[in-house]
């Protein structure tokens, strides 16, 4: 259990996560308006989504969709009757006056996450809940002295709020809370877990208390649109709570904003009364009623998700569970592996693609999808490897040169004359020359100084611009010298 | 069941509505009289009886996901009291 020390003992933090993650969809939820991200101000928006009178919504079949397969995903209860209301409140973003959202009957019941912690362990989180709403709008505040400018091409689009249980107990846990559901969104195609673009954001609950206690007032932060930050809010809500209390204070439960500058939240005190929201079910629509046999088929075709496939590459390929982990956080990266290693030694390709690759990727800046070097030529190289062709220092050059050009292997080595070199004859040659140019360090070899042995190994492979066979080399000199 | 006259101020403001001290008293009067009426509907045993959703024995209708309006900003704007660059405009609200 991580627990932060305060001044007059210990304190365990308490988190709970809601989430909103955006839906992918072409449509939004209640009309025919387009999602895509970056458009022209206002040119995505119906009259339902500007709230003209009389306009009806008619809910989007694939967003409901989207939502119960990411319920199953979560391997919660889908609810085969749920229920509209209305959350009113008002605010320039929101031209109805009410958010249409679902209260007390959501379409997704308890479900649960398990977390990959970094010391290669798992801990089970509860799901609450998961509710189908509209987005609002987006205030510009920034364009004009005395003017709020407002683009309602996101009001309307359909989000996902799933809200965990209190079961979070340290920042570290809740970053990887948001990685693993966003890793599950992604696998399922229900969200592109874009938190530059807002597709994904959170609000986190958070109350501290002395260990085996009941929990504490808490406070909510809002809208935190980054892993590190959210770590950076619940560090800092933590310490702020606990100093009041330690001071002889009280906690006040309030909503509270996260400044990203200065690492710190501070109180939003508008938001005091608006808390109440007058929920009522809208009569605008029917309640939401699912067959079960249609759930029962979303279930039927569900991908592989992250925890079972984890689970398959190590029983399968042998690989450590944090290398499994590493590898399954990404579909994408996943699906590469496999075929790297389909038919090869996994070992092998895993220290590849997780290595080499990553390492490249990530100093290019580039996606998985789009790295220049395929999964199929990355396989081809092994193959290389394997049959003596290329040597495992050769293969780092080719692999950088495949990197550059995204030409396969075989063509790389067959351009460059970079084949390996096993001709015994050829070897021969080239550890004679070097031994003849160099007596003097021969000499001192033979007079204890074991230590020029990697010498003469580099002198050889540069002679041979490092195609002469590693293992055969050693083998030669070893004879020669010690002969 | 009896509204009063700070719950209905309450609920005015929430809802944006200004009432003066007298409109309040007479609202906490109509208001709490609708209750009453509406509360007799309570006596009805309904005990096994499935709730009516709706007139016709329908479910809810379903969208296609595509798009099929958007594109139309001037129709948009065209009613808002202020608009600037293709922006609604409203005076300034910031947290």
């Amino acid at each position: 259990m991580s627990l932060i020390e305060g001044r007059t003992g210990s304190w365990e933090v308490v988190i709970g996560l809601e989430v909103h993650a955006q839906i992918v969809s072409a449509a939004k939820l209640f009309s025919g308006a387009a999602t895509a991200f970056g458009a022209e101000p206002n040119t995505q928006v119906s009259t339902i989504d500007a709230a003209f009178p009389g306009m009806l919504p008619v809910i989007n079949g694939h967003c409901v969709e989207q939502a119960v397969k990411t319920g199953l995903g979560l391997a919660a209860e889908i609810n085969l009757h749920s229920v509209f209301d209305r959350k009113n409140y008002f605010y320039p973003d929101l031209p109805a006056g009410y958010q249409i959202s679902q209260y007390l009957q959501p379409v997704v019941g308890r479900g649960k996450i398990v977390l990959d912690l970094p010391d290669g362990g798992v801990r089970e989180v509860g799901i609450t809940r998961l509710h189908l709403e509209q987005d609002a709008g987006k205030s510009l505040h920034d364009q004009h002295p005395s003017l709020t400018y407002l683009d309602l091409n996101r009001a309307g689009v359909a989000l996902m709020e799933i809200v965990s249980e209190p079961d979070l107990r340290s920042a570290e846990e809740a970053g990887a809370y948001l990685r693993k559901l966003r890793s599950i969104l992604r696998y399922l195609g229900t969200c592109d877990g874009n938190m530059e673009e807002g597709s994904l954001r959170c609000d986190c609950n958070v109350s501290v208390r002395r260990p085996g206690e009941g929990y504490g007032t808490r406070c909510e932060i809002k809208n935190v649109n980054s892993v590190r930050y959210v770590m950076q809010a619940i560090d800092y809500e933590a310490r702020r709570q606990i100093e009041i209390i330690e001071e002889g204070g009280t906690v006040r439960q309030e909503t509270r904003l996260f400044d990203a500058g200065r690492g710190t939240t501070r109180s939003m005190r508008s938001k005091e009364e608006a808390h109440d929201y007058r929920y009522f079910p809208d009569p605008d629509l029917l309640p939401l009623t699912l067959d079960p046999a249609w759930v029962a088929s979303l279930k039927a075709s569900l991908p592989e998700l992250p925890d079972a496939k984890k689970a398959r590459f190590v029983a399968a390929y042998a690989l450590s569970p944090a290398d499994a982990g590493i590898l399954v956080a990404e579909r994408a990266s996943a699906d590469y592996f496999e075929a790297v290693a389909r038919g090869r030694d996994p070992k092998q390709a895993a220290n590849w693609v997780m290595g080499d690759l990553f390492g490249a990727l990530n100093r290019l800046g580039v996606g998985i999808e789009a790295s220049p070097v395929s999964a199929e030529n990355l396989g081809a190289m092994l193959d290389l490897i394997a049959d003596g062709t290329i040597s495992g220092r050769l293969a780092k050059d080719v692999f950088a040169a495949m990197l550059e050009s995204g030409d396969p292997p075989g063509k790389i080595v067959a351009e460059r004359g970079w084949k390996q070199v096993t001709d015994a004859g050829a070897i021969e040659a080239a550890v004679d020359a070097v031994l003849a140019a160099q007596t003097d360090k021969v000499a001192e070899f033979r007079a204890g100084k074991e230590k020029l042995f990697g010498f003469f190994v580099g002198q050889v492979m540069k002679a041979t611009e490092g195609k002469a066979n590693p293992a055969a080399v050693n083998e030669l000199l070893r004879k020669k010298l010690n002969g | 069941m009896a509204l009063d006259k700070a719950t209905v101020a309450h609920i005015a403001t929430l809802a944006r509505i200004r009432l003066s001290e007298a409109e309040q008293v007479k609202m906490a009067d109509e208001l709490s009289h609708i209750l009453t009426w509406i509360e007799q509907l309570g006596e009805v045993d309904t005990s096994g009886v499935e709730p009516m959703t709706s007139v016709a024995a329908m479910r809810l209708p379903m969208r296609e996901d595509r798009v099929t309006d958007g594109g139309r900003r001037d129709e948009v704007l065209a009613n808002a009291p202020a608009t600037a660059h293709g922006f609604f405009t409203v005076p300034k609200v910031v947290e």
